[in-house]
């Protein structure tokens, strides 16, 4: 069971990369890699019950929250950082 | 092949693939983006292989800080990469090449993963091993190695990452709050 969810999360990651590279706006590439960490977080938890190594949960949990901060970071950065050309409302 | 292995194989795959599309693109908000999923790839690789304090390394400062020093690089310059001018690109594939190929060499006589008996277990491994507990007293032996036995290596490390750290907040963070404040009295 763990197999199928581990070769599931795979085909959401290939999904998410898909939409990175393509990703027409700046949004919808901070959205993919915001998915992107989640779905790290959903591998390293379903390797951690395939091999049976539990402190491996705890680094899931760590990257949880790196991702979060890291994509508030990158977010906010966005909003009020200054970059040279699109800005609010026109990436 | 176990799934274990599928995982390694096409972590690995994803890793070449946005490498190659971090060459090819030339948004330059979307190279940090892609930068930032490398990372996290390559944490989710460290972590299988069991190195634990690695990933989060590269987790934290890859992933991380890294992706909003870009960013913060980003507003400084142009988001757009200019178009390549170098006329010859021959050569430096010609020498990636080969710099490749003996790197690819020089694996071929590494221990392989994981060997008990590769010379990186046998040197000083097995006197931490022996004695850290009762010398040092801290149940994780690398801390003890990191804190102690080369507390002064990772003195000068801090020291070097605390004058990096500096320098690029006076690079960044001051002309910011400069040209913020101007903003402000601009839009007032």
């Amino acid at each position: 069971m763990y197999a199928a969810a581990g070769l599931a999360i795979m085909a959401t990651m290939v999904l998410a990369i898909t939409r990175t590279l393509l990703g027409p706006t700046v949004y919808d590439r901070i959205l993919a890699v915001n998915m992107f960490g989640t779905k790290t977080v959903l591998i390293i938890a379903a390797i951690a019950f395939l091999t049976d190594r539990m402190d491996l949960l705890d680094i899931a949990l760590a990257y949880a929250l790196i991702n979060f901060i890291g994509i508030i970071a990158v977010l906010k950065f966005f909003e009020y950082g200054e970059f040279s050309r699109g800005g609010r409302g026109r990436p | 092949m176990s799934l274990d292995h599928a995982i390694d194989i096409l972590l690995l795959a994803f890793m070449a693939v946005i490498a190659l599309a971090v060459v090819r693109l030339r948004d330059l908000f979307g190279v940090a983006m892609l930068f930032s999923v490398f990372s996290l790839l390559s944490a989710g690789v460290f972590t299988i292989m069991d190195a634990a304090d690695v990933a989060f390394t590269e987790a934290a400062v890859g992933a991380g800080i890294s992706t909003i020093l870009m960013l913060a690089t980003l507003t400084r310059t142009a988001r757009e990469e200019k178009p390549n001018v170098s006329r010859n690109p021959a050569l430096p594939l010609i020498v990636v090449s080969i710099t490749g190929a003996m790197l690819v060499f020089g694996t071929s006589d590494i221990p392989r993963f994981g060997d008990p008996q590769a010379p990186v277990h046998q040197h000083v491994a097995p006197r931490y091993i022996e004695d850290s507990p009762s010398e040092i007293g801290i149940p994780n032996m690398v801390t003890s190695v990191l804190a102690s036995y080369r507390g002064y290596d990772t003195l000068g490390e801090t020291t070097v990452i605390f004058t990096a750290g500096v320098a690029v907040m006076a690079l960044l963070g001051m002309r910011r709050t400069r040209r913020r404040n101007g903003q402000r009295k601009d839009t007032d």
